[in-house]
């Protein structure tokens, strides 16, 4: 059974890549979608977003489910851009070309649908990053690389636990969520959806205290081996850098810079059809 | 001859208390254990024991605070100087739970967890990975995941973990809890060959006293009351009702060779039922075996739930249920085992409605349930989990039990009479306005499966009802069950993988080995059967190869009429 946005081992290029690369190569490609609003380099991320997430190798079933749940978010938060700043667009690039009334103040234009675009576009370029990221970084090889980059050991060894039972989570929650349902508890698309959301409490709870006990025998059996005692330790999975590496670092950085030296020469974050 | 030698492990006056009650949990130990001995620690919950072994790994007083008095030496050293820590590198603890130790993604990665955190480097955790690995046969599985594995895999990690330091004792916190049958036998193999082998000495704690002594013990230590009250070889023990009397379960070949009045002599070996020495015994069983009143089959009633012909699969290759045919009758008490991974928890959530067969049928009362969804089936056929914590949402006791009942818009009145009625045949009804947090274990166990009878079903499914739960407990909730029974009409199955609990509780027991039912029989004939026990992972009763030894033909009617003479004597002292 696929699991969501949990690390599967397979043998592509990306999973060759030592964690701390991902990493890296994760938290400056979203401040370089975060910075601009260039469509053209937005456009090239989303491409290149694409291509990598193709050679991951990442199966649709990991991570349809919160995607689904991303797009239900997105198109609230463009309703919401248009509700509350329908000539954002219009602000931005300096021109109104109107193409219907809609209604009250609303007019469509197309420089607001030029900024929306733009908007949906940074999602995409992010979202498959962050896929990509869980589903082929091994949460110990990313703790160790943490460690390497002087991050705490104990703040590094929780993060990998916290991944590492994402996907036992997942499956107490079914185990717990089908008793519940014997129990009529209604948790299908037949019960209304407030009610869905005030039983899925019914689940939350004896999920967490389960969680608990888990938590109570996994700490007693780390400290049972030695876990803490030292200020360092070493680890198993440490993976040395290698050529590939650097050059994925080597290009995120330079793309990155890149993008701020365009955003400079462009005296702007948008790129403007419009004049 | 013990006193030539050197004691590993010595306790001097030993009295401890914690910090949070007002007794001591341990009076005055006085204990040596010689290097290379196997000792196995007995006693009921509460008897002390844990404690015991928790003194020795450090947990105590380093995690646990109390007033310690008296000395504790374990290889020369102060425990509560070196710290947990520092005894990790002489004690190695093998912890109950071995799903819940396991640490790291991988088995590689969990074996060198001690190693990491003592700062070995990389290369050295390397080759010393490989070695252990090689010594526990682990090492095609080095890169899966620990909770993938098979149970007896699984105990071999988790030794592994501890072995990597290159400790001088094992300890073992009841290692065979949550172990089928067939797994546990093996397990203390492994032990017993590691031990052997790597010259090391072994405590272990565990209250399946028969189960240990598969292989050689040099002493038990009973405890109760926080004392020591025995500290006898095996043979000399199992001669003594020491046991039985402190709450500790005998092998049921000794309890059977007592029941039959012979007079247990340790010259005899009873330590193991293949080294006993029968001969002195054999007229006795056999004049016992044809006094006793033959077995009667319990009555059967109608058939309340039929599976037809049942398949399924998760991934459309794999078949996990092969053609699954069975009856169950109204009021019967049915135990559905087999090895981990055999089907019998799919065939629940088939029953259950929380997967759909790939054909087959489920009559539930005659009529096809597969229309009904998960919800509608939940009011005929109850499902409880493993662990109350699963089930549990509601802070407080009445709200808990009435919460079936209340999301199906019965009226308040309804819901009270219904909690309360169902809360007294629990007896929970004193219990009614506590919150739940203030429940024990078995008791949260309880309002779990009240919470379940308040809907009135015809079935309940009961997935290890005494999973990890000592003798004490797993009395407490089977006697529970027996009660429930008594006062409601209504039929029973439970997963399981505790062979005592089948023998002594069901009247029938459905095998499910590999995705097929191979035996549906009573279970004494299950128990009796050597081929199927081997198939399923199960393991034939003791009582089987007493008979055998005795020239007893029919074993199945030797073990139910001891099981029976149990039960009348078990009747006897409940309502003396």
């Amino acid at each position: 059974m696929a699991r969501m946005i949990s690390y599967e081992d397979k043998d592509t290029p990306i999973h060759k890549l030592s964690g701390f690369t991902k990493l890296v190569f994760f938290i400056v490609w979203c401040m370089a979608s975060a910075l601009t609003f260039d469509t053209r380099v937005l456009i090239l991320m989303l491409v290149m977003g694409f291509a990598i997430y193709a050679v991951s190798g990442t199966k649709w079933n990991q991570v349809s489910t919160v995607f689904k749940a991303i797009m239900i978010f997105m198109v609230i938060n463009l309703t919401c851009i248009f509700f509350f700043a329908p000539y954002q667009g219009c602000e931005i690039y300096g021109t109104r070309t109107e193409i219907a009334h809609l209604f009250g103040n609303y007019t469509l234009t197309k420089e607001q649908l030029f900024y929306e675009m733009n908007v949906f576009i940074k999602y995409f370029t992010v979202i498959p990053a962050v896929f990509i990221f869980l589903v082929t970084t091994n949460p110990s090889e990313l703790a160790a690389s943490l460690n390497g980059i002087g991050v705490p050991y104990s703040i590094a060894y929780s993060l990998e636990i916290a991944l590492r039972y994402i996907p036992d989570v997942q499956d107490e929650f079914i185990r717990i969520r089908n008793a519940q349902e014997a129990r009529g508890i209604e948790m299908s698309n037949k019960g209304k959806l407030l009610d869905r959301i005030k039983n899925t409490a019914s689940i939350i709870f004896p999920l967490l205290f389960s969680s608990m006990e888990r938590i109570e025998v996994v700490s007693n059996a780390m400290e049972l081996r030695g876990f803490g005692k030292k200020p360092k330790r070493t680890w198993y999975s440490r993976r040395k850098l290698k050529a590939a590496d650097f050059l994925v670092l080597a290009f995120i950085i330079l793309f990155f810079a890149g993008t701020v030296a365009l955003t400079i020469k462009n005296g702007s974050r948008f790129y403007n059809p419009f004049v | 001859m013990e006193s030539d030698r050197e004691p590993i492990i010595e306790f001097n006056n030993v009295s401890f208390k914690y910090r949070v009650q007002t007794e001591p949990t341990l009076k005055d130990i006085n204990l040596r254990i010689y290097k290379g001995e196997k000792i196995l620690i007995a006693g009921q919950s509460g008897s002390g024991k844990s404690t015991l072994a928790h003194c020795l790994n450090a947990l105590i007083p380093c995690s646990y605070p109390g007033d310690m008095t008296g000395t504790i030496t374990v290889d020369g050293k102060d425990p509560s100087k070196l710290g947990v820590f520092g005894m990790s590198q002489i004690v190695g603890t093998v912890l109950q739970d071995t799903d819940g130790q396991f640490i790291a993604l991988t088995v590689a990665e969990d074996i060198s967890f001690a190693l990491e955190n003592d700062c070995v480097p990389q290369d050295e955790i390397f080759n010393k990975i490989r070695e252990v690995g090689g010594k526990l046969e682990l090492l095609q599985v080095m890169r899966n995941s620990p909770g993938a594995l098979s149970g007896g895999q699984k105990q071999r990690v988790s030794l592994g973990g501890v072995m990597v330091c290159d400790v001088k004792i094992l300890l073992f916190d009841e290692p065979l809890a949550n172990l089928d049958p067939a797994t546990g036998k093996r397990t203390i193999a492994l032990i017993d060959e590691i031990m052997k082998r790597e010259d090391l000495t072994v405590v272990i704690i565990e209250h399946r006293l028969e189960d240990v002594l598969y292989r050689d013990v040099d002493r038990v230590i009973l405890m109760d009351g926080g004392r020591i009250i025995a500290d006898k070889t095996p043979d000399e023990l199992l001669c003594t009702d020491l046991l039985p009397v402190n709450g500790i379960r005998e092998p049921l070949y000794v309890a059977a060779l007592k029941a039959a009045g012979a007079k247990l002599m340790p010259e005899s070996h009873p330590m193991h039922m293949e080294t006993l020495d029968i001969e002195p015994y054999r007229d006795t069983v056999k004049k016992w075996y044809h006094s006793m009143p033959a077995h009667e089959k319990p009555k059967t009633g109608e058939t309340v739930l039929s599976v037809q012909n049942l398949n399924f699969s998760y991934d459309g290759s794999r078949q996990i249920l092969k053609d699954v045919s069975f009856d169950i009758k109204k009021g019967e008490m049915v135990a559905l085992v087999g090895k981990n991974g055999a089907g019998k928890s799919t065939l629940a959530s088939l029953i259950c409605g929380f997967h759909k067969p790939d054909s087959g049928t489920i009559l539930l009362e005659g009529s096809d349930i597969s229309p009904l969804s998960i919800k509608e089936r939940g009011e005929k056929i109850g499902f409880c989990m493993q662990s109350p914590n699963q089930m549990i949402s509601k802070p407080m006791i009445m709200e808990e039990v009435g919460l079936g009942l209340t999301v199906r818009g019965a009226s308040p009145k309804e819901v009270y009479d219904k909690v309360c009625d169902i809360l007294k045949i629990c007896g929970l009804y004193p219990f009614r306005n506590w919150p739940v947090s203030a429940l024990s274990f078995g008791q949260k166990k309880r309002v779990s499966i009240a919470s379940i009878l308040v809907m009135n079903p015809e079935i309940l499914i009961l997935d290890e009802p005494t999973a990890g739960q000592d003798y004490m407990h797993y009395t407490e909730i089977m006697e529970f069950l027996q009660e429930i029974r008594r006062k409601l009409p209504i039929t029973i199955i439970m997963i399981t993988h505790d062979m005592h609990l089948m023998l002594e509780y069901t009247d029938r027991t459905l095998v499910l080995t590999d995705g097929q039912l191979i035996k549906d029989a009573t279970p004494y004939e299950v128990l009796t059967d050597s081929a199927v026990c081997d198939r399923a992972y199960l393991k034939t009763t003791s009582l089987y190869d007493l008979a055998v030894s005795c020239g007893i033909d029919d074993t199945g009617e030797f073990a139910a009429r001891f099981i029976d003479f149990e039960r009348s004597k078990g009747k006897e002292v409940s309502h003396g």
